[in-house]
């Protein structure tokens, strides 16, 4: 009993608060008796699902870093931001520390999870028994680390409120903030649809194939 | 049944056995966090989120920021950046903010004090489930903390430009940020669940002070 998975000893949990069920329980509708979530053995279409969200951030990636975010309009004329050359310009200036801040929020993190949930993806689809634990734990450093993203859709939002001099400076957020903002969300929605549960499946068919 | 618990990254079960309050019990195979006991879960979680409700509202009403360049002053509350962004063709990245700072953290500060405030008087209320559903729905999306980075990069980024003045909702977004991840941090589900268990037995709504006691245990 010790070494089973719930869906080896037919149990269903619910993915909300984490009530078993037996399938006897719950045989009018797929529903938690607790908390009325509805039960899946494992999240419906995950891979499918996840790859369409995946294709639509990639696609979006390249806009999110070739459009301006910003555009600052002053007295001495125009100019406009891409995210990196934002960064460039804070590391010129001076302000490393920041230059390093933005830089791992909005390059660094967004890039690492596409290239992260791609592995993993393309690993659970091949039914890969290698190294469950790694891949697990980078499962949930995505989860964690994906929301500090919107960092540069925050900073773009308070600039354009407050830099209103008419006519001395204006900020606007350019096409490339929507864009970006684009890709965080799209990302946020692919880590919530994968289901971590599929990393272990195949160890364990594995295991149980070597041990038999 | 209730001896056992799915691991949610592994699915493994494993037994779910008493552990001190403050500590922690994780997956035997994948080490995923499966619960954490914490002294008085929902007493907490209910203090802090009563008080990051009153913070939240502080923290909408008042200018996060005052800007004062050569006598020019600008200032901003939260609301007024999602405004200032929509009027500008902006429309997808202003409800983006608008949704991860004001709606959803909002949502699950409302939806957290809807099930807590009610088991602490004594009674179950009618759309627990929906609530906690929706709690855990919408907390990945409140970005609270995310916020509070971006608001001081775009200050540090102005400070050259401009005077630039703290206004009352910066505090407060600050101590907000603080208050929902202790409310966060200190919630235990199997608690409430347990709660839940034992109020709904006795039901009656009436006896308020008795089911106080015992369910303090």
């Amino acid at each position: 009993m010790t070494t089973m998975t719930a869906a080896e000893a037919g149990l269903l949990p619910c993915h909300a608060c984490h009530l078993l069920h037996r399938p006897s329980q719950v045989a009018h509708g797929l529903v938690c008796v607790r908390c009325s979530a509805t039960l899946h053995l494992r999240k419906p279409d995950s891979i499918t699902r996840v790859w369409a969200f995946l294709i639509a951030a990639y696609i979006l990636y390249v806009p999110a870093n070739v459009l301006p975010v910003m555009e600052t309009g002053s007295l001495f004329g125009s100019q406009t931001d891409t995210i990196m050359s934002g960064v460039v310009y804070l590391w010129t200036s001076g302000s490393w520390p920041l230059a390093v801040i933005v830089f791992v929020a909005s390059i660094l993190v967004p890039g690492a999870k596409l290239i992260a949930l791609t592995v993993l993806l393309i690993s659970v689809q091949r039914s890969s028994t290698w190294r469950p634990h790694d891949r697990g734990r980078l499962y949930r450093i995505v989860e964690l680390v994906g929301r500090w993203s919107m960092l540069d859709i925050y900073v773009a939002a308070i600039l354009t409120a407050l830099v209103q001099f008419k006519s001395l400076a204006t900020i606007r957020a350019g096409p490339g903030a929507i864009a970006f903002g684009a890709v965080v969300v799209l990302t946020m929605f692919a880590a919530e649809a994968f289901d971590p549960r599929l990393i272990w499946d195949p160890v364990r068919r594995h295991h149980a194939a070597h041990t038999d | 049944m209730t001896s056992l618990i799915a691991c949610h990254e592994c699915d493994l079960l494993n037994r779910e056995t008493v552990i001190p309050p403050g500590g922690k019990a994780c997956c035997r195979r994948c080490g995923a966090l499966l619960y954490r006991r914490t002294r008085n879960s929902l007493d907490r979680t209910l203090a802090f989120t009563l008080g990051a409700a009153v913070l939240m509202v502080v923290a909408n009403l008042f200018p996060i920021v005052e800007l004062d360049a050569q006598g020019h002053r600008t200032s901003t509350t939260l609301f007024g950046s999602v405004r200032t962004l929509y009027d500008d063709e902006m429309r997808s990245v202003a409800t983006l903010v608008f949704a991860t700072t004001i709606l959803m953290p909002a949502l699950e500060t409302g939806a957290m004090i809807y099930m807590l405030l009610p088991l602490k008087l004594g009674w179950v209320p009618k759309r627990l489930p929906a609530m906690f559903r929706l709690v855990q729905t919408a907390r990945p999306w409140s970005m609270v903390e995310v916020f509070m980075l971006g608001t001081l990069v775009s200050l540090a980024k102005l400070e050259h430009l401009a005077h630039v003045v703290p206004g009352i909702a910066l505090w407060s977004f600050g101590a907000l940020m603080a208050l929902m991840a202790a409310a966060a941090a200190s919630f235990d589900a199997h608690e409430l669940w347990a709660r839940v268990e034992a109020t709904g037995r006795r039901a009656p709504r009436f006896s308020m002070a008795a089911s106080n006691g015992e369910a303090a245990r």
